[in-house]
């Protein structure tokens, strides 16, 4: 009897996500190694068996061996050790950028397809101009202008991301602007901002959802590529990219197991999060073009 | 059409002004004085006036506005001015990386297409058989590959197995081309790779789409082959799409080499860009900036005029 009320409680989202993980079990997979990872780095205090930053000079570049699981590096650091580590830079990097970056191309886009006009002509010709870079280079360039550390990779991740998903979201909320009840509220006198934040932004959660999802691989792929720039993430902060900056390809040979990891796991996080980032857009949204 | 080609050509002018003015103000505003890196190197404090000096020969004393005009002055006449680090015309700079660059970027573009389009017809044709899900499962780690950690496991392949590495100077295709083709066949894989994974997607959803199309199936009714009908009817139309990926991702070749470049060491274009970001060197990385957007726009627009050309049903507005 208990158990009854209490699934009725939270059948309906709980069989979805089962429903989820049936029809789609690549997606399924994607999620788990998500979670994996946001246990991981959460947990990295406890689960690390070494310390991230500590230099064991006794213990340069040794092999793999029950030690060290994976090796050391040319400082005696344990890579095992700084790759669980990574995973908080990779996340929070990814997580924030994508989220702040999707964020204001919500509120841009929204704002683009509810006024129109002038508005709209002037910002998007503003986000041509930042759209005719390529993304490397553009956060490159803020790279140069920002300065090494978390923040700035964070920042310079976020803008080159605004105006590709400002254009999704502003013709998604162009649709929107158009339907019945959107002329209904404006004709019962409810103000702009009440339409937006009432009638058209929940209508875009879940593009906004999808693009969220879709650009988190990306941006820790940019970040991985920054950091091995030397432009990204500053020394000693562990983070996958720097790991295979320099002392990598110069211990290619006698050490590769400084060279293989860190790779891997950068291609695992970024493989998991673009087919959880499909299948959630196969689910939620199958004519949305992300890329 | 003139009118719309003549729109389309004026209507990149503001564009690129915006990118030049843009770039221009991100470098001014960066943290650390070019003059200041550039003596830094030397030891000891170098006098004021000897700073002062150089500044005054580079122009960087001038107020910004004015720097900007001379800047975009000189483009208009086909000057780019002159590296501040180094000194030589920075035409001259790009000139002695240009042909690696594009040798390289031509190379991993075609390999890309080469593998990209047959795969992905491959997959669409078998789909949800194990064939399709691996040629899936390949190209979204393709996508999930970073080109410079693929380049870094080229050469410890190369190391571990024929304990041998590409050589280092660049020669040219028509003077030696086996010493070319050593050199860059290696950091031509690591690019295309991810390049070609973004294509292989689109190939594999644009058939599948195509293959749903009423006139497929009439073709199947009046007993067309089957491999006539794939060439002639669905491949054909197929393509329009994926030309505007190749055409639109290029983004990923550039990315794709930029760090590349790094990893085997080729002194290429994308190389200079990282190198003069590092050294605040302004022109340069200005002028770089610049010429890939003018480069990207172009692109864009030649995507354009060909699908255009390609699909009699899109019409020039």
């Amino acid at each position: 009897m208990a158990s009854q009320t209490r699934s009725s409680f939270s059948s309906g989202k709980f069989r979805r996500v089962i429903r989820f993980c049936r029809q789609r079990p690549l997606g399924a997979i994607g999620g788990l190694i998500l979670l994996i990872m946001v246990f991981t780095a959460l947990t990295a205090d406890w689960i690390a068996p070494y310390e991230p930053l500590v230099n064991d000079y006794k213990a340069m570049l040794s092999r793999p061996s029950m030690h060290h699981l994976m090796g050391t590096d040319a400082h005696g650091r344990d890579v095992l050790s700084r790759i669980i580590y990574g995973s908080r830079t990779a996340l929070l990097v990814g997580f924030s950028s994508s989220f702040c970056g999707t964020m204001l191309g919500v509120i841009i886009g929204v704002i683009c397809a509810y006024f129109g006009g002038k508005i709209d002509v002037i910002v998007q010709r503003f986000m041509e101009i930042l759209l005719s870079f390529p993304l490397i280079v553009m956060a490159l360039a803020m790279m140069a202008v920002l300065g090494t550390g978390i923040l700035n990779v964070i920042v310079a991740i976020t803008i080159p991301m605004i105006p590709r998903s400002a254009q999704v979201i502003r013709s998604c909320a162009l649709s929107i602007r158009n339907t019945p009840y959107v002329d209904a509220a404006r004709a019962c006198g409810f103000g702009h901002i009440r339409i937006m934040f009432r009638h058209i932004l929940p209508n875009v959660v879940a593009p906004f959802l999808i693009l969220v999802t879709a650009y988190l691989g990306g941006a820790i792929l940019t970040e991985a590529s920054l950091s091995f720039l030397g432009v990204g993430v500053a020394e000693p902060t562990p983070a996958w990219g720097l790991m295979l900056k320099g002392a990598a390809v110069t211990f290619a040979e006698t050490a590769p197991w400084m060279a293989i990891f860190p790779g891997l796991a950068i291609s695992a996080a970024v493989f998991a999060f673009n087919i959880f980032g499909d299948s959630l857009r196969d689910e939620l949204d199958p004519k949305l073009r992300t890329s | 059409m003139r009118q719309y080609l003549l729109k389309r050509i004026l209507l990149m002018i503001p564009t690129l002004l915006g990118v030049a003015a843009l770039i221009f103000l991100l470098m001014r505003v960066v943290p650390g004085d070019l003059v200041e890196l550039k003596h830094a190197g030397e030891g000891s404090s170098i006098p004021a006036e000897t700073l002062q000096k150089e500044r005054e020969l580079l122009g960087l004393d001038k107020p910004l506005w004015y720097q900007f005009g001379a800047w975009i002055w000189d483009i208009a006449r086909g000057d780019f001015g002159v590296s501040m680090w180094t000194g030589r015309p920075v035409l001259y700079e790009i000139s002695i990386r240009f042909q690696l660059s594009l040798q390289l970027a031509i190379m991993a573009a075609f390999l890309a297409v080469l593998l990209a389009i047959p795969l992905g017809t491959v997959a669409a044709l078998k789909q949800d058989t194990w064939v399709d899900y691996v040629i899936r499962v390949f190209s979204i780690a393709g996508l999930a590959t970073p080109s410079f950690w693929l380049g870094i496991i080229v050469i410890l392949g190369l190391l571990i197995l024929f304990g041998w590495l590409p050589p280092m100077e660049f020669t040219p295709f028509w003077e030696n081309p086996a010493a070319n083709m050593a050199q860059l066949i290696w950091p031509t894989l690591a690019i295309s790779y991810r390049y070609s994974a973004m294509i292989m997607r689109m190939t594999r959803s644009s058939v599948l789409e195509v293959l749903r199309e009423d006139y497929i199936r009439t073709a199947r009714a009046k007993g067309l082959r089957e491999r006539l009908i794939l060439i002639r009817h669905a491949l054909k139309n197929a393509m329009l799409p994926v030309i505007s990926v190749i055409g639109l991702e290029l983004a990923f070749l550039i990315g794709g080499m930029v760090v590349t470049e790094q990893v085997f060491n080729l002194n290429g274009l994308g190389r200079l860009l990282v190198q003069s970001i590092e050294q605040r060197d302004y022109t340069m990385t200005q002028s770089l900036v610049l010429l890939t957007a003018i480069f990207f726009i172009l692109m864009n627009f030649v995507t354009d005029l060909l699908f255009a050309w390609l699909d009699p049903r899109v019409r020039f507005k």
